[in-house]
C-alpha cells in the first residue's frame, strides 16, 4: 500500500463509486469473503424470493445508513458513535419494516422477526464503523449500496440452491419433481426428481454456503494461480487466511518490477 | 528388507494388528447380521447391500484420486461404513438412496474432516440421519412383500401387542440389519472375544436404557415391555456396532461409561417422549459430538503429577 496512486481493484480509482460496488460484490463480499452477517444468511434463505426481498432492505438501509452516518461522522462524539449509529440504522429499519407490511405482506410474513432484525446485522454496523464513519458522503452511499447488492446476490444464490434442492422450486415455479411446468420428456425425466428435504432445513443452509465459499475460494485461487493481482481479495476474510501467503507473494513481484 | 532397515526410538512394541485387520473382523461380524436380512427381505436386500458398499468405497477411492491422496479404500473402513450404511435402510428404498448415503457419509462426513480417524461423527450413521430427515417417507416404509404393518417398535408405542420372541430371532419388518437381535449378538461375541469391542460402551448403554425405562417408561418393570423395547430397532446394532466405533467414541475408561449413559439416557427420551418411535441413531450422532467434551474431563492423572489445586 505505497505510493500516493492508490489503486483499488481492476485498477479502479480508490473510492471512486464503481471500485466500491465492486469491492462490495466480489472482492470484500460481504457474505462470502468477509463471513458478517451469518444470521439472515443462514435463517431467511430458504427460498430465492425471500433471499432477495431480505437482500435488498438490508441494501437499502444499508445504502442510506452509511450515506447518513457519512454526513453527522463529524458531529457524532466517538463515545456515543454505536448508539448514535443504532439511532439512524433503526430509523431506517422502520422505513423499511412499514413499507414491507403496507406493499409485501406476505413476503413479511415470511421473513417475520428477521425484518426488524436488520437493526442489529453485522454488515451494517461494520460498514458504519469501518468505512462511512471515515469517508464522504457519495463512497460511503456507493459503499452500501455494494456492500448491500454483495450481500443480495450471496444470499439469492444461497436461497435459490436451497429451494430448487430442497422443494424443487426456483422462484416457487415447480421446475423439479412432481407437477414440473418443463412438458413432454425431459419434464416426464424432471419429475423423477425427489425433492431433498434437509436443504430447506436449517442444516442445508450451512451446506450451501460451505460449498459457495469453497467454489469462491478456488476462483480467488486459481486467479493467484494465474499471476493476476489478487492482493485486495479477501484482506480480513478469516477464510483466507490459509492462502494468504500466494497472493501478498504475487504483489512483492510486482512491486519489485 | 525395508522393514528391517528401519530405526525408530524404543519401546518396540510389534503387533499384528492393523487397522484393515480390524476392520475386516468388524465386516465378518456384521454378516450374520447382514445375512440374516438379506435372508428376511429378499434378493432386494442385497442389492442394496452391495450398492451401498460400492458407493462407499468408490467415493472414497474417486475423492482421495482427484485430491491426489494416498488411496486407504485398502483399510476397509469404508466397506464398513457402505455396508452399516445398508443395514440402515429398510429393503424398499429405490437404487439412488444408499448411493446418495454412501457419498454423504464419505464425502462430507468423514473426507472433508480428513479421512479416518478425523472424522466428528459416525459416517453410517451421519448418513442414515441425513437421509431420514430428506426422505422421511422413503426411509420409514417398512412395508415388503411379507411383512405389511408397522415396525414393531411403532406398533408398541401405539400400544399394540408384539410377539418379543420374533423380535428376538428377526421375524419383524424394520431396516435390513436391525431385525434379528440373535445376529447382531453373534457378530458382537466375535468381536468382544477378539478383543476389538469391549463391553463398557455397550453395556452402560443398555443398562442405562433399561433403568430409564423402568423410570419413565410408564410400564413399570414389565419384562415384555423391556425385552421388547431392547430387541426392537436399532438398539443392538447401535450399541454394538456404531457406538464403539473407535474415532467416535472416547478412550479413556470413565469417559466410556459416561458415553454409554449418556446415550441409553438419550435414546430413552426420543423412544419415550419423542414423536418417532426410534432415536438410536440420533442418540449416538449426540453422542459422538459430546466425545471431544468427555474425554477432556475424564483425561486420566498422568503419574506422577499432583492435580492442580483450585485456585483461591
Amino acid at each position: 500500500m505505497s505510493g500516493e496512486k492508490k489503486k483499488g481493484a481492476l485498477g479502479l480509482k480508490m473510492d471512486s463509486p464503481m471500485e466500491r460496488v465492486f469491492n462490495g460484490l466480489i472482492v470484500e463480499n460481504p457474505t462470502l469473503v468477509l463471513m458478517i452477517g451469518m444470521c439472515p444468511t443462514l435463517a431467511v434463505t430458504t427460498s430465492a424470493i425471500n433471499g432477495i426481498t431480505m437482500g435488498l432492505a438490508t441494501t437499502f438501509v444499508l445504502a442510506l445508513s452509511n450515506a447518513v452516518i457519512a454526513l453527522l461522522h463529524k458531529i457524532i462524539p466517538d463515545t456515543v458513535r454505536i448508539p448514535a449509529f443504532i439511532v439512524v440504522i433503526a430509523s431506517f429499519v422502520t422505513v423499511v419494516q412499514l413499507l414491507l407490511e403496507a406493499y409485501m405482506p406476505s413476503l413479511n410474513d415470511a421473513l417475520g422477526v428477521y425484518i426488524p432484525l436488520i437493526v442489529v446485522n453485522c454488515i451494517i454496523f461494520g460498514r458504519a464503523e469501518a468505512y462511512a464513519s471515515k469517508h464522504a458522503v457519495v463512497p460511503s452511499f456507493f459503499d452500501g449500496i455494494g456492500m448491500g447488492l454483495g450481500f443480495t446476490c450471496a444470499i439469492t444464490c444461497i436461497g435459490l440452491l436451497r429451494e430448487i434442492i430442497g422443494s424443487g422450486t426456483a422462484f416457487s415455479v415447480q421446475i423439479l419433481g412432481e407437477g414440473t411446468v418443463v412438458p413432454g420428456a425431459v419434464g416426464k425425466f424432471l419429475s423423477m426428481y425427489q425433492p431433498v428435504r434437509i436443504f430447506v432445513m436449517q442444516a442445508g443452509a450451512f451446506f450451501v454456503l460451505a460449498c459457495l465459499i469453497a467454489t469462491m475460494n478456488r476462483i480467488k485461487r486459481n486467479m493467484a494461480a494465474k499471476g493476476k493481482d489478487t492482493s485486495k481479495f479477501g484482506v480480513g476474510g478469516c477464510c483466507t487466511v490459509n492462502d494468504a501467503g500466494k497472493p501478498v507473494k504475487v504483489k512483492h513481484e510486482k512491486e519489485a518490477d | 528388507m525395508s522393514d528391517m532397515m528401519k530405526v525408530s526410538s524404543n519401546p518396540h512394541v510389534r503387533s499384528k494388528v492393523t487397522t484393515s485387520n480390524i476392520m475386516m473382523w468388524v465386516v465378518i461380524s456384521l454378516l450374520p447380521a447382514a445375512g440374516y436380512g438379506v435372508y428376511n427381505f429378499g434378493v432386494d436386500a442385497l442389492i442394496i447391500l452391495l450398492i451401498s458398499v460400492a458407493s462407499t468405497v468408490l467415493t472414497e477411492l474417486i475423492y482421495e484420486k482427484c485430491m491426489h491422496k494416498p488411496v486407504t479404500i485398502g483399510d476397509y473402513s469404508a466397506v464398513v461404513t457402505g455396508l452399516l450404511l445398508g443395514m440402515n435402510l429398510p429393503s424398499t428404498v429405490p437404487w439412488w438412496l444408499p448411493v446418495i448415503g454412501g457419498v454423504f457419509a464419505i464425502l462430507v462426513v468423514k473426507m472433508v474432516f480428513g479421512g479416518l480417524g478425523q472424522n466428528f461423527m459416525n459416517p453410517a450413521l451421519g448418513a442414515r440421519c441425513f437421509l431420514l430427515i430428506s426422505f422421511p417417507a422413503l426411509m420409514t416404509n417398512f412395508v415388503t412383500d411379507t411383512y405389511t404393518g408397522a415396525t414393531p417398535l411403532a406398533a408398541l408405542k401405539n400400544g399394540e401387542s408384539v410377539t418379543v420372541m420374533d423380535m428376538i430371532i428377526g421375524r419383524t419388518g424394520g431396516t435390513i440389519g436391525e431385525t434379528s437381535m440373535i445376529a447382531i449378538v453373534i457378530g458382537a461375541c466375535i468381536l468382544i472375544m477378539l478383543g476389538i469391542i469391549d463391553l463398557k460402551i455397550p453395556g452402560s448403554y443398555i443398562v442405562s436404557f433399561v433403568i430409564f425405562l423402568c423410570l419413565f417408561g410408564g410400564h413399570g418393570i414389565d419384562p415384555v415391555y423391556i425385552s421388547a423395547q431392547l430387541a426392537g430397532g436399532g438398539l443392538m446394532l447401535g450399541a454394538f456396532f456404531m457406538a464403539t466405533d473407535y474415532v467416535t467414541s472416547p478412550i479413556t475408561n470413565r469417559g466410556k461409561y459416561i458415553y454409554g449413559i449418556f446415550l441409553g439416557v438419550m435414546t430413552g427420551i426420543f423412544r419415550c417422549f419423542g414423536s418417532s418411535a426410534e432415536g438410536v441413531s440420533y442418540a449416538i450422532i449426540l453422542g459422538n459430538l459430546l466425545v471431544p467434551l468427555i474425554e477432556r474431563y475424564t483425561m486420566p492423572r498422568a503419574f506422577g503429577i499432583r492435580k492442580e489445586a483450585k485456585k483461591a
